[in-house]
C-alpha cells in the first residue's frame, strides 16, 4: 500500500513536471490518436483478429485503463510499454478523440450459438447491471463487449481472474460468482455471446 | 470632429480587409485553385500520406504517383518465406484510396522541379504542386559486393522489396535439398526494417526445422549487433538450437569476419572478410540508400539520404518538398512500415495547416514493430515520439522490447497482436 502511495506521488510529480515544460506544446487530440491507428485501426475500430476497437468507448474507461498500464496494475504485452508515453493530458485527448468514435463491432468471428445461449444467462445474470444492454453500452464507464475482438477479452478476464490487473470491486465479486458456478466453461459461453452481439 | 475619426479609419480599414480578404478568395475561385499535392510513391509512407490529406481536408486534390499497381507489404513477408502466409495476404492494391478521391497515377517519377513546382514523369506527364510529398522507399548501394548487381538479384535474390523476389526465394527453399545450406548476408547500417534479417533467418529455419531439418543457415553479417539481440539469441536457442553443435543458425559477426566482400553468382559461393562459404540458396540484402528520385530531385545529403525538418518532413534542401518513410533522416525514429505511417500523419497535418496558411503542430509519432521468431512465439519494440527543441526524440520511460523472460502466454498473445498490427496498419494504409 505504501509503495504504491509512494509510486503514484512520482507519477503525479512526473505528470506535472511533464505538463509544465511541455504547456502549450501538447499535440492534438487527433494528432496523438492517429498514431494508435496502426494496431487498433483508423479511428479506432480493430480489422482484428485480437487488438480491441477502442471506439466508442467512454472517455473515463480509457483514461482508466491508460492509467493502470501505465502504473502495471494492468497486465498487457505492449500497452504498458506504450501508456508511459504520454502524459495525463495526452491521455485525456486520446481518451476524448475515441469516445467521440463510432464503435464498428468485428466482422466476421466465429461463435458457437449454443455457447453463446448459455453465455446470454450468464450475462444477464453477472454482467448486465453495469454492461448494459447486452455489453454493447459504454455508459457508466463501461468497457464495450458485444462485438469486441474475444480474444482481447479473453487475455483480460484470465488477468483478472489471475490478479494480474486490476478489477473493479463490484466486478471482482461478479466475476467469482460467475466462475464458481460455471467455471471456465462459463467464461467460454460468455465470450462466445458477445462474439454473437451485432 | 477628431472623435468620429477612429471609429471611421476601424470601419474603413475592417471594409478594406473584408474587401482583400474576399479578393484573395474569388482569385482562388476563378483560378480554380484548389490546393494540390502530389505524393510520389505509393508504399506505406505515400499510401497513407494520401489518405490522411483526404481524411485531414478533403477541399485538397491529392494526386497519387506509384509505377505499380499492385503492392507487397514488406513487413510479414517473412512469413511467406517460412511457409505461414500466402503472397496474396500480403498484396494490396489503389482501389481504396480511389474510393477517398484520391487520383491515382500508375507512371514513374523521373524528375522535380523545386522551382517551377512541376512533378515530371516517364509517360511524359507533368503534375503542379503546392506541396510534394516524396516517399521512395530505398534503394540498393550496388557497388559495395564485388559480382552483385540488379541482375544477378534475379537469381539471387535480396527479397528485400516483397514481390516477385520473395516468391523466387520461398520457391529457391522449396526446391532445396534437406542438408542444403541458406546462406542470409544483412546490410550494414542504416537499412529498411532493422530486425527484419533476423526474424527471416528465423522464420526459414521454422520451415526448415518442420521440412528439411538436415539443413543449415549461415549469417554473414558486417555488424556486431543487431535489433531485437537478446530476445532472437534466446528465441533461436530455444527453437533452433542456437549455440549447440548442432545449431540449426550460424550468425558470424562483422568482429569473425562477416562482411561480404564478393558474390561469385555461378558457383554459388559468397567471399566474406575471412572465408568463403558455398550455399544452396543464397540472399543478399545489399547497403541502402534512399529512393532514385530523391537523388535525381537532388533532396539527399553527402550519405545518400534526405535531411528535414522534423516537424513537417519538408526538406531543408527544397522548399515545398517533403520527404517521409526509409528516404529521409528522421533518427531517432527507425526506417520501420509503422514509423513511415505515422510520419506520413505528421506531414500530412502539418501539409494541411501550411497550405491554410497556418503554422505545423505540434506532431507526435510511435513505432511498433513485430517480429514472430517461430509460430506462437512473437516479439516486439515500440516506442512513443514527440517534437522538442528543434528535434525528435524518444519520450523518456516509454518503449523498450518485449520482457526478456520467456513467457509462452504472453509471446502466444503477441504473436496474435503481431497478427493484429498488419490487418490494422494495412487497413490504414490502403483500406
Amino acid at each position: 500500500m505504501k509503495k504504491r502511495t509512494a509510486l503514484s506521488a512520482v507519477l503525479v510529480a512526473g505528470g506535472l513536471a511533464l505538463g509544465n515544460s511541455a504547456l502549450a506544446e501538447t499535440p492534438s487530440a487527433s494528432m496523438l490518436a492517429y498514431t494508435c491507428a496502426g494496431c487498433h485501426g483508423t479511428n479506432g475500430n480493430s480489422n482484428g483478429p485480437a487488438t480491441p476497437s477502442l471506439a466508442g468507448a467512454s472517455k473515463d474507461y480509457i483514461i482508466d485503463v491508460m492509467e493502470y498500464y501505465k502504473t502495471g496494475e494492468r497486465a498487457s504485452t505492449i500497452m504498458g510499454r506504450i501508456a508511459k508515453g504520454y502524459s495525463k493530458e495526452e491521455i485525456e485527448r486520446i481518451a476524448d478523440f475515441f469516445s467521440k468514435q463510432k464503435f464498428v463491432p468485428a466482422k466476421g468471428q466465429k461463435f458457437d450459438p449454443k455457447l453463446a445461449k448459455k453465455g446470454a444467462k450468464l450475462h444477464d445474470k453477472y454482467c448486465e447491471k453495469c454492461h448494459a444492454d447486452g455489453g454493447t453500452s459504454s455508459e457508466d464507464d463501461a468497457g464495450i463487449l458485444a462485438g469486441q475482438w474475444t480474444p482481447y477479452l479473453r487475455y483480460t478476464l484470465a488477468d483478472m481472474m489471475a490478479g494480474k490487473s486490476h478489477v473493479p470491486k463490484k466486478m471482482k465479486k461478479k466475476l467469482k460468482k460467475l466462475h464458481k458456478k460455471a467455471g471456465d466453461a462459463g467464461i467460454d459461453q460468455l465470450i462466445n455471446y458477445y462474439a454473437s452481439r451485432k | 470632429m477628431s472623435q468620429f475619426t477612429r471609429r471611421k479609419f476601424l470601419k474603413v480599414t475592417g471594409a478594406a480587409a473584408a474587401a482583400s480578404s474576399a479578393l484573395t478568395f474569388s482569385s482562388f475561385a476563378i483560378g480554380g485553385a484548389k490546393k494540390k499535392v502530389v505524393v510520389v510513391g505509393g508504399g506505406i509512407g505515400g499510401a497513407t500520406a494520401a489518405k490522411y490529406l483526404r481524411m485531414m481536408d478533403p477541399s485538397i486534390d491529392v494526386t497519387l504517383i506509384e509505377a505499380n499497381k499492385d503492392y507487397y507489404t514488406c513487413f510479414m513477408s517473412n512469413e511467406v518465406l517460412g511457409g505461414e502466409r500466402s503472397m496474396d495476404s500480403i498484396h494490396f492494391d489503389y482501389s481504396g484510396l480511389k474510393a477517398r478521391g484520391v487520383n491515382i497515377v500508375h507512371d514513374w517519377v523521373t524528375a522535380i522541379d523545386p522551382d517551377k513546382r512541376v512533378v515530371k514523369t516517364k509517360g511524359g506527364q507533368s503534375f503542379a504542386y503546392d506541396r510534394c510529398i516524396l516517399s521512395p522507399g530505398v534503394d540498393f548501394r550496388w557497388d559495395t559486393i564485388e559480382g552483385y548487381d540488379a541482375q544477378v538479384a534475379e537469381k539471387i535474390p535480396h527479397a528485400w522489396k516483397a514481390g516477385s523476389q520473395t516468391v523466387t526465394l520461398r520457391k529457391q527453399l522449396e526446391a532445396m535439398k534437406d542438408g542444403g545450406t541458406v546462406l542470409i548476408a544483412p546490410p550494414p547500417n542504416p537499412f529498411r526494417c532493422p530486425p527484419g534479417p533476423y526474424e527471416r533467418a528465423s522464420q526459414i529455419a521454422h520451415y526448415l526445422k518442420k521440412h528439411k531439418p538436415k539443413s543449415k543457415i549461415i549469417i554473414l553479417d558486417p555488424k556486431d549487433k543487431f535489433s531485437k539481440f537478446g530476445l532472437f539469441m534466446d528465441g533461436w536457442k530455444r527453437h533452433y538450437g542456437y549455440g549447440t553443435d548442432n545449431s540449426m543458425i550460424t550468425w558470424i559477426n562483422g568482429a569473425a569476419g562477416g562482411k561480404v566482400e564478393s558474390v561469385d553468382a555461378k558457383n554459388m559461393t559468397v567471399q566474406a572478410a575471412v572465408e568463403s562459404f558455398k550455399a544452396d540458396v543464397i540472399n543478399i540484402i545489399p547497403a541502402q540508400k534512399a529512393g532514385k528520385i530523391a537523388f535525381d530531385a537532388g533532396l539527399t545529403n553527402d550519405k545518400g539520404w534526405c535531411p528535414i525538418d522534423g516537424k513537417t518532413f519538408e526538406s531543408t534542401i527544397h522548399k515545398n518538398i517533403h520527404v517521409i518513410g526509409d528516404s529521409s533522416v528522421a533518427k531517432p525514429l527507425p526506417k520501420s512500415g509503422y514509423a513511415a505511417n505515422s510520419e506520413a500523419k505528421v506531414c500530412a497535418a502539418a501539409i494541411v495547416a501550411l497550405l491554410g496558411g497556418g503554422k505545423a503542430p505540434q506532431p507526435s509519432w510511435v513505432n511498433t514493430c513485430y517480429s514472430i521468431i517461430a509460430p506462437g512465439d512473437g516479439i516486439s519494440v515500440a516506442m512513443v515520439y514527440a517534437y522538442k527543441d528543434g528535434k525528435i526524440i524518444k519520450v523518456k520511460g516509454s518503449g523498450g522490447l518485449t520482457p526478456k523472460e520467456f513467457d509462452p502466454e504472453m509471446r502466444a498473445r503477441e504473436e496474435q497482436y503481431a497478427h493484429s498490427w498488419f490487418n490494422n496498419i494495412t487497413a490504414d494504409v490502403f483500406g
